[in-house]
């Protein structure tokens, strides 16, 4: 079989595999966040938390839930991080450095899971397990209910109620995240992802010489990094190390696994808001970004010049052999445009304009079909400037789902999509004119600031994945990547709780024939418009200088 | 505009009952003019309104726009650099350009406001100091009169404030308001009893209470309106302006992390070239054409004749969901014609259309002439004239015989309303039959109104039969309220009658729903249930009983003719008192709405073709395989972002004629409306730019030492 067909058919069966599995489980989701009764654990968590499940939230108090949550999250891990060298089963390993624990700890609770430190050898059970995967869950439980707030803000009308932040999370994890994850635990198991707490092995090579290897709980850990768009590799090759993502139905059914919820959720909205069609209008546009941007990756990684990559049948620097480029690059685009930020391979080494995609892909937002819960709730934020614009030329007031998009809701959208453009852009420039941060890169030229756009992109926008060659465990890095991660996560959750609270207020405007019909293939289309010309502009001079400069110049 | 929506237009314009007979068609508009979308536009007013563009670069003034500021402060730098480099041509070319850019913008306002400046000259002068006599002899000057004041004014006089009519009748003058020369009637009492300030006494004498504070008066606030000195931004040009502010907030840190990406490149971006990108790429072009978008969209309302109290009620227009219309002017021509002949026993049909026919022609009113035309149409009966019957007597109808007819060779027609017919017959020792008794109860009850027509000749005098009066629909009704319906707006008809007629007329008419023996109360509760449903609710009203329900409304047009309690509850004034522009309205604010977005979503498209032309020029020097993206095929790098520049600005001046006239807009779904105008806007906005580029990059090219 030809490798192009190859990787054909493993996107085919992977949209199969989603279009039957997200039916069920966005009709389940729905019913999660809709139901009225606790199951008995949950109970005991909201107990011992002292919170009341039952009272309803308005925005601001949804937030204050949100970031109360995440800041104990970010004190609890810097402290587990900061006090492994006096902790047991640690493998013996040291204390980590204030600037590093920092970053680690915004990394993990903003769902980025940036990895400034070799995950085998620098932290142990202890901190992988009791705070690391801890996170994974957490984080990308909170991911989701902001998602589900902004959905309530869509589906009710005159009150200002969002539902309940401590019940929309521990359900989150309860019912969702850990079920799953058991689930696809066995599965990768089964499949020869590692499960141990064995410690380091030191294995002889074949060439001579010793290599050491960690055991540990990595199947664990693997499915949620995945299922929780997260991408912490418990290994710092990530999904590229054969104990993390040993064959090629592994590396198909990790993807499959972060594209699970995001895409499910599509349908949760549908059925939230009371228009399945509604929800398949977003989807329709999230596939539509996200199987261009495969087509875009094959076609660059298939078709790449040169004698040596001619005889390997395309680009196959720093990808996988058991993979190759068909799996590898259906991983890097779902990867890049998820928040998931997990490899299987080289983003670096991908050819210069397959390495733009992977940065125009976290660039628009990682909303196709993006993070846990922020991907449909950046998706909705773009959906809603769409509706304001597009909704102007029929000739009314835009609505959106019978509400209207006023002043106040546009202004919520007009900010949040400020804020990741303005870290990016800020950050990158500022690390560009300072004397030192340069010092980092290890390629020159274009290369060499795609290492550092690539950074502060992936760090902004909760991606989490690195274009290796950065060497980012730095003072500047570790603070700055660390900042970029936390504002880039919670400042857009701000407006998006905002803007739900300003719509759940809202009584609906009933559909007409004048309405603007945005379950229509139409709509999905200029919603794909809008995205990729107005994040695509912002970043049009930047990714001119970095990925095709180097792209073009063959 | 194409000519079949002109012929519903002609079709539906409608007499106004305060109106003299003569007085037909109502309307300020030209043939040939579409229903939406009028609005000349000549170039000489660009250069008549170039002082004023050039009075509006105050930065106080240019602050109100977040994207023409950062062009202007962008050209206060560039030209400063150029004053430090004074032998850098290119620097001085592109702030020229840049500077013009504004200019442009500033002038699409000032031709925008220029045409309302006109409006309010000519009302000005119908302001005149006046000299107001009060009741009670003493005179003072107009200004200084206080509400509840008395004053009387005589023919000749002008009406020195606004008021009611408190006693006596007279004919007005009040085309200083309304451009309409014919005179109308004011009285004191009922509908017709308010005056405005400003207009003119033709005959007999008022005595007005003044209403109005001088200096807020109807006619001052109107100037103020047309002239734009009242204008508050509208709630959805705000939301607008808050995501255009944004998107230039986005474009200027693109444009300001750039230096540091270009010197690590290695290549050195002066400010110049900076801000030539940065003005390029932040949405000039709907920034500049917002505010002369929205004065245009008043402006087309002033131009027929209506006047909005605020630009929140035009865009509310453009939401409506539910119009209310009134039957009998809006939906019905004003009088009922007539339908039918029902003889008694004994009389055939024809004989009842003659003598109905003889009896009529000395009935000039509509319902006269119409049983005239019928029995034509009907029964071939040509129209006598009165001159070919000798020695006859011919009796006109009057308001208190209620009745006509004619004597003449020793026979006595009589055709009128059926007491003062009964009573004549009656005087003359006839009687009644009760054929007669039952056709009249038979039409009483369908909702038409009964005429009976009586003879007395050598058989003495005796009923011949009934004539059935009815409603007639307008002509082309039936297709508006379609196209209505395809627009997602729902009709609600609203009548006295009773619910049988009222089912039969709207069944004709093809409205959706109607309410019949509506009271003031039964449409207030009909608006508050259709608000209660999300919906916003047009209607149209005159009478003080519509006040309350003019205010429900999320649009409520007052007609000029109505009470001044009337106008005070709606948010815009009809100086036609036309109910049927209702309609008219709905349309121009969704095609102020669509305007909006149109250039919002060109001057967004515009932007790729933008980075095509100035990044290449940038950055192919140190980058040479970005030199693929020069696909425009741009003579030099100088080149390309001069004519970027150039289009950018000059795309301003080529959009002013459609932001003042307004995106053509016909009336269909939301659907087909958004395909159309996402393909020419859309699309047109994405391909425009890279031919107007190359075109000026070709000119460009031709002067020596840039090509």
């Amino acid at each position: 079989m030809s490798p192009v067909l190859a990787g054909v058919l493993q996107l085919l069966a992977l949209t199969a595999a989603l279009a039957l599995a997200h039916v069920p489980l966005g009709n389940y989701l729905a019913r999660v966040y809709s139901s009225p009764k606790h199951l008995r654990i949950e109970k005991w968590i909201y107990k011992s938390i002292g919170a009341d499940p039952d009272t309803e939230m308005r925005w601001p108090a949804y937030l204050r839930g949100v970031l109360a949550f995440s800041l104990a999250g970010v004190l609890f891990l810097y402290l587990l991080q900061r006090l492994q060298g006096v902790l047991p089963g640690s493998l013996g390993f040291a204390s980590i450095d204030p600037d590093q624990a920092f970053n680690t700890a915004a990394s993990f609770v903003a769902n980025t899971n940036w990895q400034s430190y070799y995950g085998e050898q620098a932290m142990g059970h202890v901190v992988q397990t009791a705070g690391l995967a801890v996170q994974n869950f957490v984080s990308a439980a909170v991911g989701i209910a902001v998602a589900v707030a902004l959905v309530r803000g869509f589906a009710r009308s005159r009150t200002g109620e969002l539902g309940n932040f401590w019940a929309d999370l521990v359900r989150g994890v309860v019912r969702v995240l850990v079920p799953i994850a058991a689930v696809g635990a066995v599965i990768l198991v089964a499949c020869g992802v590692i499960q141990n707490f064995s410690g380091i092995h030191e294995v002889g090579q074949f060439m001579g010489g010793t290599q050491e290897w960690n055991g540990g709980a990595v199947a664990s850990q693997e499915v949620i990094k995945e299922l929780g768009t997260n991408g912490g590799g418990y290994f710092n090759a990530n999904s590229a190390h054969p104990f993390e993502n040993p064959t090629p139905f592994t590396n198909l059914f990790e993807i499959f696994l972060i594209l699970l919820i995001p895409v499910a959720l599509t349908r949760t909205f549908g059925i939230m808001t009371g228009s399945v069609r509604q929800g398949y209008a977003i989807l329709g546009t999230m596939a539509a970004i996200w199987a261009g941007f495969v087509a875009l990756m094959m076609w660059t990684e298939f078709a790449h010049h040169g004698p040596a990559l001619q005889a390997a049948g395309g680009a196959m620097e720093g990808k996988e052999l058991r993979f190759g480029i068909g799996g590898s690059s259906l991983f890097a685009v779902t990867t890049t445009l998820t928040s998931t930020g997990a490899v299987d391979s080289f983003h670096s080494s991908y050819t210069g304009l397959g390495g733009g995609i992977t940065m125009l892909g976290m660039m628009l937002g990682e909303i196709a079909p993006g993070g846990v819960g922020s991907g449909l709730y950046g998706m909705l934020v773009m959906a809603v400037v769409a509706v304001f614009i597009a909704g102007l030329m029929v000739g009314r007031t835009p609505e959106y789902l019978g509400k209207k998009i006023g002043t106040r809701e546009i202004k919520f959208a007009a900010c949040y999509i400020l804020i990741t453009p303005a870290l990016v852009l800020v950050f990158t420039a500022a690390a560009m004119a300072l004397p030192t941060p340069g010092d980092s890169m290890t390629n020159s030229g274009a290369h060499g600031f795609s290492e550092i756009l690539y950074a502060y992109t992936s760090a902004s926008n909760n991606n989490g994945s690195a274009f290796a060659g950065l060497n980012a465990d730095t003072q500047w890095f570790n603070s700055t990547l660390g900042l970029a991660m936390l504002l880039g996560r919670f400042v857009p959750m701000v407006f998006v709780l905002a803007l739900a609270g300003s719509l759940a207020r809202q009584q609906p405007v009933p559909a007409t024939a004048g309405t603007l019909r945005t379950e229509k293939p139409l709509f999905a289309g200029l919603l794909a418009g809008a995205v990729l010309i107005i994040t695509g502009l912002t970043y049009f001079p930047a990714l001119a200088l970095g990925p095709l400069a180097e792209g073009l110049a063959a | 505009m194409n000519t079949d929506t002109q012929k519903h237009e002609d079709a539906m314009s409608t007499t106004t009952p305060a109106r003299a007979p003569h007085d037909d068609a109502p309307s300020g508009q030209q043939p040939g003019q579409g229903r939406v979308g009028a609005g000349l536009f000549e170039p000489k007013q660009l250069v008549k309104s170039l002082p004023d563009a050039f009075r509006k670069l105050d930065p106080r003034v240019m602050a109100k726009s977040p994207v023409m500021f950062v062009v202007l402060v962008g050209s206060v730098l560039t030209t400063a650099f150029s004053v430090t480099e004074p032998g850098d041509w290119f620097g001085w070319t592109i702030s020229a350009w840049l500077w013009l850019t504004v200019l442009f913008a500033n002038l699409a306002e000032a031709v925008a406001e220029g045409r309302g400046k006109a409006q309010a000259d000519t009302l000005r002068r119908a302001k005149t100091d006046t000299v107001a006599r009060r009741a009670d002899g003493t005179t003072v000057p107009g200004t200084g009169l206080t509400v509840g004041d008395l004053v009387v004014c005589e023919a000749g006089d002008v009406i020195p404030g606004d008021g009611d009519v408190v006693e006596g009748v007279a004919s007005v003058d009040e085309s200083a308001i309304t451009g309409e020369s014919a005179p109308v009637i004011r009285e004191s009492g009922g509908d017709r009893s308010a005056v405005t300030g400003g207009t003119k006494v033709l005959s007999d004498r008022i005595v007005v209470r003044i209403t109005t504070k001088p200096g807020e008066t109807f006619i001052d606030r109107m100037i103020n309106l047309v002239e734009g000195a009242a204008r508050q931004k509208t709630p959805n040009e705000i939301a607008l302006n808050i995501l255009l502010a944004s998107l230039t907030v986005v474009f200027l840190l693109a444009c300001a992390t750039l230096p540091p990406f270009a010197d690590y490149a290695g290549t050195h971006l002066d400010m110049i070239v900076l801000v030539a990108l940065l003005v390029c790429l932040i949405p000039t072009t709907i920034g500049a054409l917002l505010s002369a978008i929205g004065i245009a969209g008043m402006d087309r309302l002033v131009q027929r004749n209506v006047l909005a109290m605020s630009g929140r009620a035009v865009e509310a227009a453009g939401d409506v969901s539910t119009l209310l219309l009134d039957k009998t002017g809006t939906i019905t021509l004003g009088n009922r014609q007539a339908a039918e002949f029902v003889p008694v026993r004994g009389v055939t049909e024809a004989e009842l259309a003659d003598a109905a026919q003889l009896s009529s022609l000395a009935d000039e009113t509509p319902e006269g002439r119409s049983i005239v035309v019928l029995a034509k149409e009907k029964y071939g009966l040509r129209e006598r004239h009165q001159g070919e019957l000798v020695g006859a007597e011919w009796i006109g109808f009057t308001a208190q015989t209620r009745m006509s007819g004619v004597d003449a060779d020793g026979r006595k027609v009589r055709k009128g309303a059926a007491g003062s017919v009964v009573a004549w017959v009656r005087e003359r020792g006839g009687s009644g039959t009760e054929d007669a008794d039952t056709a009249v109860e038979r039409i009483s009850a369908a909702g038409g109104t009964p005429l009976l027509v009586a003879v007395e000749d050598e058989r003495g005098a005796r009923v011949l039969g009934v004539v059935h009066l009815k409603d007639v629909v307008k002509q082309g009704m039936r297709e508006r309220f379609d196209e209505l319906r395809r627009m997602g707006i729902r009709t609600v008809m609203i009548t006295g009658d009773n619910p049988l007629t009222a089912k039969a007329i709207a069944d004709e008419a093809g409205v959706d729903d109607y309410l019949a023996e509506a009271t003031p109360e039964d449409k207030m509760a009909l608006i508050k249930r259709e608000q209660a449903g999300g919906k916003l609710v047009a209607m149209t009203g005159d009478g003080t009983n519509d006040a309350p329900a003019l205010a429900q409304a999320d649009v409520g047009v007052a007609m000029n003719t109505g009470t001044s309690a009337a106008k005070e509850a709606g948010n815009m004034v009809d100086l036609d008192s036309n109910p049927t522009k209702l309609i008219e309205i709905v349309e121009i604010g969704k095609q102020l709405l669509i305007t909006r977005g149109a250039l919002t979503t060109f001057s967004i498209a515009n932007d790729v073709a933008k980075y095509f032309a100035i990044i290449p020029a940038l950055f192919a020097a140190v980058y040479p395989g970005l030199d693929k993206l020069n696909i425009m095929g741009l003579s030099s790098p100088d080149s390309a972002i001069l004519s970027a520049v150039v289009f950018n600005a000059l795309i301003i001046l080529v959009l002013v004629p459609l932001a003042l006239k307004g995106v053509r807009y016909r009336p269909t779904s939301a659907d087909r409306m958004l395909r159309r105008n996402l393909g020419v806007y859309g699309l047109g906005g994405l391909v425009a730019p890279f031919i107007g580029i190359k075109l000026i990059d070709l000119i460009v090219s031709l002067i020596p030492g840039i090509g």
